[in-house]
């Protein structure tokens, strides 16, 4: 037996390259990394306790305290607003985009677009925000219109290019060859984008609409700055108290933000690998 | 015969007709498509960076906003310090600090994410593909949650009445907490947690296609694990590893919930120097030339990581 896995023990070997157990060890301590401070900030906001570290009692006092703070459900009612109209727009804005840069061949400018669509991307936020906010005085002053469709613009802007993904990578793989058929069967250009076309990319649709909604829904940095007095999202008001100090009520209030985006980001995972 | 051909003429001309009306409409088509995006982002996207330019040479406002005289002193303030009585200026570094810090943390911060991310991207492209999704999916979900409620639990865990200090008390080998909040270390560590994802997924991305097998075949070629590394995996996973650099370093350069939360607004970094300018600060000139002194940074680092994307292919190509 041991001539045997001796014979073999070259082919072994290179088998160990592949794995590198040093690689296996570390890979699991990085997931033990990202994973373990939210596990901890999750499981004390079901404590029965001011404290956020010596765990007492099950409880839900935390959540029925946020539900109860009409501050959090202000902030929570405009982050939904702001969210679904940014995501709605953002959405039929990516869509047009994606067909635009995958169904109609190759033409100048066409990288370009792709470059300025993704551009939010490739600027730090900070930048976005001071630059949004400048423009943004200067247009309030101009014209006059104040309230919270100047935030919901800017969050549209920059959930344009999140939308854009999934999209975009349904069209690239979905085989032009219904389109053209739909075509030779006399279909209108808007027949066939209406029966062919959209109900093959709604799953890249929905995919990219929970992704945008989620990045707005999150998002910190460009709220903070453009937001007018009263436009308080939920993440500015965490931001708020965490400020204060720490409380058992904002890891609640975390943790329900956090089971949005983890249940609206798995399905997005499905919905993309269906395609398989 | 001349009728026929005559004919097939006129066909081709219609052909060649529709073709062309075709093609026109396919543009028209196409244009109308992109438009609202072209507006949406042109406008409110790019645009509003040439007002920050055009504010970085305004004179403040009293109370915020800009003062419509043309000056250079928000530059100048970025080196030199004003004298209120004469007027003379004296070299001041402090703004320089800042920007050298934030380098500093960013430069640690991709470093760090590369060491501890590249073997979890090797690792899961080295798996089998049904196993590849649940691990891809475990590193992408941290990066979706939010940003904001990430440092608050990094927070949670290194205060000093946090969960580590708790744990090595308890454990008898400290008797005081360990003061770790409010240090580059703990603005480090944030870092590190916030962006790792962005390192291991281009990393694996250019390893996904990687045929394993050519690592036997170098081992059965002698090549030591040393060489193989560095012949074979390196190589390969270029593209990978500057693209990882530059999607961590880009947000790690301004940065501004991390330093907020863990570095306790002592530790400042560029993100929080701008946020400040634009809010107690009440200098949105000086804020303006900051940004974009931080966009003339991140150019400079997505040029060198162009070159040195590109001297690969030299190399190999």
């Amino acid at each position: 037996m041991a001539k045997l896995s001796s014979l073999f023990s070259r082919s072994t070997g290179s088998r160990e390259l592949r794995k590198q157990p040093l690689f296996t060890g570390m890979s699991w301590l990085v997931l033990f990394m990202l994973y373990a401070p939210i596990t901890v900030l999750i499981v004390f906001s079901f404590n029965d306790n001011r404290s956020v570290v010596r765990w007492t009692e099950f409880s839900l006092r935390w959540y029925s305290a946020a539900l109860e703070n009409d501050d959090i459900r202000d902030a929570a009612l405009i982050s939904i607003q702001v969210a679904f109209t940014a995501t709605f727009f953002a959405t039929i804005i990516a869509t047009m985009a994606a067909l635009a840069t995958t169904r109609s061949g190759q033409y100048w400018g066409k990288s370009a677009s792709i470059a300025l669509i993704n551009q939010p991307l490739m600027i730090p936020e900070i930048v976005t925000a001071i630059a949004t906010l400048s423009f943004f005085s200067i247009l309030r002053h101009i014209t006059g219109v104040t309230g919270i469709g100047w935030l919901i613009l800017a969050h549209t802007v920059f959930c344009v290019p999140f939308a854009y993904m999934p999209i975009r990578a349904r069209l690239t793989d979905m085989s032009v060859t219904y389109e053209a058929a739909a075509a030779d069967l006399y279909a209108s250009p808007l027949q066939t984008f209406r029966y062919v076309t959209l109900p093959l990319l709604m799953p890249g649709v929905v995919a990219g609409a929970m992704l945008a909604f989620v990045v707005s829904l999150d998002d910190v940095i460009i709220t903070l700055l453009v937001a007018g007095p009263g436009e308080t999202t939920l993440p500015i008001y965490i931001l708020g108290q965490i400020r204060r100090g720490v409380t058992p009520e904002v890891n609640a209030v975390s943790t329900i933000l956090i089971g949005v985006t983890v249940i609206m980001v798995t399905l997005t995972f499905f919905l993309q690998r269906k395609r398989k | 015969m001349p009728g026929a051909s005559r004919i097939s003429r006129d066909a081709n001309t219609t052909l060649l007709m529709a073709k062309k009306e075709r093609s026109r409409q396919t543009r028209r088509a196409r244009f109308l498509l992109l438009l609202p995006v072209l507006l949406v982002i042109g406008i409110f996207g790019l645009f509003p960076l040439s007002i920050a330019l055009v504010y970085s040479f305004l004179e403040p406002g009293t109370y915020g906003g800009v003062e419509w005289v043309f000056s250079t002193d928000a530059y100048v303030q970025f080196l030199f310090e004003r004298d209120i009585f004469d007027d003379t200026l004296t070299f001041n570094s402090a703004y320089l600090q800042i920007f050298g810090r934030s380098f500093g943390l960013a430069f640690i911060t991709m470093i760090g994410t590369l060491i501890l991310g590249f073997p979890v991207a090797y690792f899961i492209a080295a798996r089998p593909p049904e196993q590849r999704n649940f691990w891809l999916f475990a590193i992408t979900l941290p990066f979706w949650t939010n940003l904001l409620i990430r440092t608050y639990s990094m927070l949670l865990i290194v205060r000093d009445e946090g969960i580590v200090n708790l744990l090595l008390i308890n454990m008898g080998i400290i008797n005081e907490p360990l003061e770790m909040l409010y240090t580059d270390g703990a603005v480090l560590a944030g870092l590190v947690y916030s962006y790792l994802p962005f390192m291991i997924l281009p990393i694996y991305a250019s390893l996904e296609k990687f045929d394993f097998s050519l690592l036997e075949a170098g081992h059965d070629l002698y090549a030591s694990r040393v060489q193989v590394f560095r012949h074979i995996i390196i190589p390969i996973t270029r593209p990978g590893i500057v693209a990882g650099c530059v999607l961590v370093l880009i947000p790690a350069l301004g940065a501004f919930i991390t330093p907020e939360l863990l570095g306790g607004g002592k530790k400042l970094m560029i993100g929080n120097l701008i946020a400040l300018q634009f809010g107690a600060g009440r200098n949105w000139p000086f804020g303006s030339a900051a940004a974009l002194i931080l966009m003339a940074l991140v150019l400079i680092s997505l040029l060198i990581s162009l070159r040195v994307g590109a001297a690969k292919e030299g190399s190999h190509g």
